[in-house]
């Protein structure tokens, strides 16, 4: 199934965890990809760590860090993507840099994070008018599917841009700030969810950025197909008990 | 303004294949406003009043070009220098802040975030922001705000809140990383100044146009005192890249004026301890721009180094990228040490205690040959006084 199907099949309540790869150690990936199925989330959303991630907030910035530190590369990922893949069919969706791909090849990029099991990216400083020009192509190419962002600030053209350009789903920043915060979802931003909600896109919504605990789940899960969640996993999780860590985080949130 | 061609920007952002805004959708809104608007509000007729009688005024423009008879001596040609060390504030950062926040008022925003290296550009986005009352937040590596302390000091006594960076290497490409946060954070009410001819199209042309009235008077100044507007040489450090792009600007299309680039060697270029951009570095993304930088073949961005914080990038501006590649400038690295000694020479011969960012540029003048017949045009970018410190502990650790 693709990521769409996905999403479009159970058609509400999408849980989307986000984690660092190659956090907290370097082979942590692997537990952390098969446990988080275990636990029954319908989408992982895998960071691949940059040195310089301009989208996000100290907590994804620092487990980054971490995991460059841990050697983790971009092969070694392709690696544990593959390894995983031996036990978990969950969808998973690579987030990372336009430069990450441009150095390693945006072709060769695509072609082995298609083999080892990618289903889709988001690449959150790749412009939508030089996706279309130059890599549409080769995302379908590759059976990659892609998922753009938009934010209370993008007019109603851009959005129904990222409607059309996206083939995952529609990545609806919550507010605009970067990743990592954590307070309550204000009446402004419903209003927006429900602008968005209204205009009948064709590709379905999921909310992220400050989606931190049970309530701010379900909240966006009202407005929208469901709800990525990644600096308070990260927090959540435990070096000296991975998968413990995991469990009471996922169940503490539905 | 003269037009220029061949190497202007392009309708989308690019100087060849250089520039462009590879940007998240959270900076999209202000960024296309600004390419929209920036053009025209800085043409208009009133912004223009404001703008040409504050650096006439208050920055004390223009900045004399003075013949440096010991340089001349020493190289055997005649050598300028392009004295923006005495503008108000110390260096040429200014020309590009009251531009800035020009623009910045006749958008309607009231906060105003600048990141800094040495220092000085947060200096100048201080004092125009006390100027016109703008509320003023610096971001600063928390390497650079140790190293620069005086004008950590300075900034305080405007007004303005420095804020420390303290991710990667602690200096300037960091503190952009946190200033263009901050953006993403507060994206209606604040505007972002940014300090070189670098980040997402519209910023390196902008602040190449404010920064271009350095060209603009070097042709003036060089016509009155020698009867020819157009030196054969043109001579700028290169951090991100403003001096140099002002100080090139109006002989972007008179091929026989040589460009002259001097970037940072820091240790030696193969030290590991480096911010030679033009040699070390190959093309991507950085701060939103297609240029080149030092990386690695994962395209993880590799941590500079140069003793001097404005130097002290992994990248540089799309502009310079485009004229690197297409051969029309030319890079010369400078060494700490080499920087250092073109420093104090220029303290002890001419009196004049120029920056040490600027000091690379005078460095370089030992790896040139020049002719007897030879005009030379070095843009001093800015004044010493903060790089003290740092030269005291070297000569006492001679
Ligand atoms: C005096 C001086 N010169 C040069 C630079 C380098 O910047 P740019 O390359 O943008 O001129 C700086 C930056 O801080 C500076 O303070």
């Amino acid at each position: 199934m693709t990521i769409r199907q996905t999403i479009l099949k159970k058609g509400k309540g999408i849980l989307n965890v986000y984690c660092t790869a190659g956090y907290p150690t370097l082979d942590s990936t692997v537990t952390i990809l098969n446990s988080l199925s275990d636990q029954g989330v319908d989408l992982i959303e895998l960071g691949m760590p940059y040195s310089d991630p301009l989208a996000d907030g100290t907590t994804i910035q620092e487990s980054s860090q971490v995991a460059l530190k841990n050697g983790l590369s971009l092969d070694i990922l392709f690696d544990q993507i593959r390894q995983a893949r031996e036990y978990t069919q969950t969808p998973i969706i690579a987030m990372g840099y336009y430069n990450q791909m441009l150095q390693y090849g945006v072709e060769r990029f695509l072609s082995i994070a298609h083999d080892v099991g990618i289903q889709g990216l988001i690449i959150p400083d790749i412009p939508m008018d030089i996706y279309e020009r130059d890599y549409q192509v080769l995302f379908e190419k590759y059976n990659m599917e892609i998922s753009f962002l938009i934010t209370p600030l993008t007019s109603d053209l851009r959005v129904q841009q990222a409607d059309r350009l996206s083939t995952a789903f529609i990545y609806v920043v919550s507010q605009t700030s970067i990743t990592g915060k954590s307070g309550e979802i204000s009446d402004a931003q419903k209003q927006y969810f429900e602008r968005i909600a209204a205009m009948n896109l064709e590709s379905p919504r999921l909310i992220g950025f400050g989606i931190h605990d049970r309530a701010t789940y379900e909240q966006a899960c009202n407005y929208s197909h469901g709800a990525i969640v990644g600096s308070a996993f990260i927090r959540a999780l435990d070096a000296e008990d991975v998968e413990g860590s995991i469990e009471s985080f996922v169940s503490s949130l539905r | 303004m003269t037009a220029i061609s061949k190497y202007a920007v392009s309708e989308d952002g690019y100087y060849g294949e250089f520039g462009g805004r590879f940007i998240p959708e959270m900076l999209y809104a202000n960024i296309e406003n600004l390419r929209k608007v920036y053009l025209e509000i800085s043409q208009e007729a009133d912004f223009q009043i404001e703008f040409q009688s504050l650096l006439r005024d208050y920055v004390g423009r223009p900045s004399p070009l003075y013949l440096s008879k010991k340089l001349s001596i020493k190289h055997g040609a005649s050598i300028y220098l392009k004295r923006e060390d005495l503008n108000h504030t110390g260096a040429h950062k200014i020309n590009n802040t009251i531009g800035q926040i020009l623009l910045a008022q006749r958008l309607g925003k009231h906060r105003i975030i600048a990141e800094t290296g040495a220092g000085q550009h947060g200096v100048a986005t201080a004092t125009v922001c006390a100027l016109m009352g703008l509320d003023c937040i610096v971001y600063m590596g928390e390497v650079d705000i140790a190293r620069q302390a005086p004008n950590v000091a300075r900034m305080r006594m405007l007004g303005a809140e420095v804020r420390p960076a303290t991710s990667g290497s602690k200096t300037l490409k960091d503190a952009t990383n946190e200033a263009i946060r901050d953006w993403i954070n507060n994206a209606e009410d604040t505007h972002y100044i940014i300090g070189s001819a670098i980040g997402p199209h519209p910023y390196p042309d902008m602040v190449t146009r404010f920064q271009s009235v350095i060209s603009e008077e070097i042709k003036l100044q060089l016509e009155d005192k020698t009867g020819n507007a157009y030196p054969d040489y043109v001579i700028a450090c290169v951090g991100g890249g403003s001096n140099a792009a002002g100080a090139f600007y109006h002989f972007l299309d008179h091929e026989k004026t040589k460009l002259i680039l001097a970037e940072a060697a820091g240790e030696g270029i193969d030290s590991g301890r480096s911010a030679a951009t033009s040699i070390l570095g190959t093309k991507g993304v950085i701060h939103g721009c297609k240029t080149l930088l030092m990386q690695t073949s994962d395209g993880q961005i590799v941590e500079p180094h140069s003793i001097s914080a404005g130097l002290d990038y992994p990248g540089i501006g799309p502009l310079h990228a485009h004229l690197i590649d297409t051969g029309r400038a030319t890079v010369y690295p400078a060494t700490d040490e080499e920087a250092i000694q073109a420093m104090l020479y220029l303290s002890r011969e001419e009196g004049i205690i120029p920056a040490l960012e600027t000091a690379h540029a005078l460095a370089i003048l030992d790896q040139m040959k020049f002719k007897e017949s030879d005009t030379i045009v070095l843009c001093l970018s800015g004044r010493g006084d903060k790089d003290l410190n740092t030269i005291m502990n070297y000569l006492d650790n001679q």
